[in-house]
């Protein structure tokens, strides 16, 4: 069987990112690391996302350690840019390249 | 390494949509030419 | 290469400054990536059409093909190397005797596999055992909304059987599949038809650029877009963002707003071709000694060439404007694609032969008596006195004609 599985309707892309709910790298996703950052491939909706910052491969690589995404965050990231990676996170939960556990 | 002032120029700049785009953008996988 | 030291007091605007002054994705990707992302796989040049363009010069099998376990060595490359999926074709992949093992060796081991077929082996049958495996897209190749200006291209008979192999995919369950089709100036005036077609079956349509490549050295001329018609196909594609292009068509978005994809050429840099007998080309529209990069049988096997073949590695530095330099639209375009350049007798620093502007045109115009290559006969059938097989002959591109 091939191919694209419904996107789930507005899946994380309308209201906000629940940063308080735990996360994790979807297992349908290949992550490839890569010197900027890794490229992450989902193979059930072949979308093909670019995450641009070691900082935020880290981030998403340990959020099933954490009780939390902003735990996660806080752990992870430099003071100052924890809005930018909560964003990130949620453009990643839009695109199902992590999902909430 | 930007200097100091530099950088914060640049932050001031930069719209928040930006920073997100700075850390992640989608792509198509058919989006790349040289493939059948 | 961005550093990930923490400024002086571990502030995140340090961080997010060293991204606002990072090359772009698209600058990264010009100069490559350590394993290509994706990449076309020619699996055999053996094929049971002659379609008048076969950019592959297809038709008789190679006698030193990849072996069933030279095949599944590339494989196994492919998952060291993490490439994400592989774009299968040929000639027609499906007349490899070992398709079925190959493609279900590639998606056990989670490389997806998107196969190009022309659809006439494509039985009730197959489309249940394609059905049942994970990983795998599948992409129906026809050039035209009917049978009149398609079979003219790839021969009679050949729409019938691939609608067929269509409509076996959809009784088996396959879900979405592509139809992929290469725009020419007889189906440019068919495109809505052909989104019909693809929305009949619930399956996506793909349209890709005609390069003048393989046995299409000849028939381009005949069969390439007027600049009218790419321009119609410009503003069609914009309002349809449904419809997959495989970037063919980042030449075009020197006309305005830059369309779906990375608007860049891949070759060498994120993709690349490995063909029948396990040579490696920039791409699959290249398959001339001038862009052959290395083979995958040579020490260190395909990930050396990659990494390490001449070829490639001057593709990954910046790439010379040459005579596009004074155009304000060649950030947009980047001189449009090599293979069309190069088979046409253009030098790759210069226009795109079909350069929206015009500038294309003029420099074939320019052109000196027999600069332009003429179509290698490749692996193409040959008829009893030497010559290609064409179907049809290619003389004739009347499909008005053929009621």
């Amino acid at each position: 069987m091939s191919t694209t599985e419904a996107r789930p309707a507005g899946a994380g892309a309308r209201g906000a990112f629940a940063a308080e709910r735990a996360w994790r790298l979807n297992p349908q996703v290949a992550l490839r690391d890569e010197s900027f950052g890794a490229l992450a491939y989902h193979y059930g909706n072949r979308r093909l996302v670019f995450l641009k910052s070691r900082t935020l491969v880290t981030l998403v690589g340990s959020l099933a350690e954490y009780p939390s995404a902003s735990a996660a965050i806080e752990a992870c990231v430099p003071v100052g840019s924890h809005a930018a990676y909560e964003r990130a996170l949620a453009r990643l939960a839009a695109s199902e390249v992590i999902d909430a556990c | 390494m930007l200097a100091e002032d530099q950088d914060t120029q640049d932050i001031e700049d930069v719209s928040e949509e930006d920073i997100d785009e700075l850390l992640v953008e989608e792509v198509s996988i058919d989006g790349m030419c040289g493939v059948y | 290469m961005l550093a990930e030291t923490a400024t002086g007091t571990g502030t995140g605007n340090g961080e997010i400054g060293d991204l606002v002054a990072a090359p772009s994705l698209k600058d990264r990707f010009s100069h490559g990536l350590d394993a290509p992302i994706c990449l076309t796989w020619e699996l055999t040049y053996a094929c049971n059409l002659a379609c008048v363009h076969c950019l592959s010069s297809s038709g008789r099998r190679d006698p030193a093909e990849l072996t069933a376990g030279e095949a599944r060595a590339v494989v196994d490359e492919m998952v060291d190397m993490k490439v994400f999926y592989v774009n299968i074709g040929g000639g027609e992949p499906m007349l490899r005797p070992d398709f079925f093992d190959l493609v279900g060796y590639a998606v056990e081991r989670r490389v997806g596999v998107k196969f190009s077929t022309n659809g006439t082996r494509l039985t009730a049958e197959r489309a249940r055992q394609l059905a049942a495996l994970d990983y795998l897209d599948v992409q129906v190749s026809i050039d035209g909304a009917t049978a009149a200006t398609n079979d003219v291209v790839r021969g009679e008979g050949s729409f019938a059987a691939a609608r067929a192999a269509m409509d076996n995919l959809a009784a088996a369950g396959f879900g979405e599949f592509k139809i992929s089709v290469v725009v020419t100036r007889h189906n440019v005036e068919e495109l809505d038809a052909l989104a019909a077609i693809a929305d009949s079956y619930g399956a996506q349509l793909r349209l890709t650029r005609l390069r003048p490549s393989g046995r299409g050295v000849d028939s381009w001329d005949a069969l390439h877009p007027t600049a009218a018609q790419q321009r119609r196909l410009y503003h069609w594609l914009l309002e349809r963002p449904g419809v997959l292009t495989g970037d063919s068509f980042f030449h075009l978005s020197a006309l305005g707003e830059p369309l779906d994809g990375l608007n860049l050429c891949g070759a060498g840099r994120v993709v690349c071709l490995i063909d029948p007998v396990g040579d490696v080309y920039a791409c699959p529209f290249v398959i001339d000694r001038e862009f052959l990069a290395g083979n995958v049988r040579d020490p260190g096997g395909f990930a050396a060439v990659w990494r390490t073949s001449s070829l490639f590695l001057s593709l990954r530095e910046p790439q010379s404007a040459g005579a596009c330099a004074s155009c304000g639209s060649f950030d947009a375009c980047r001189g449009g694609c090599m293979a069309a350049k190069f088979f046409t007798g253009l030098p790759l620093d210069g226009p795109d032969p079909e350069c929206v502007y015009g500038h294309g045109e003029a420099a074939l115009a320019g052109l000196a008596e027999g600069v332009r290559p003429r179509a290698d006969i490749g692996h193409s059938k040959v008829t009893s006195d030497g010559t290609p097989v064409m179907v049809p002959t290619p003389v004739r591109f009347r499909p008005a004609a053929r009621a």
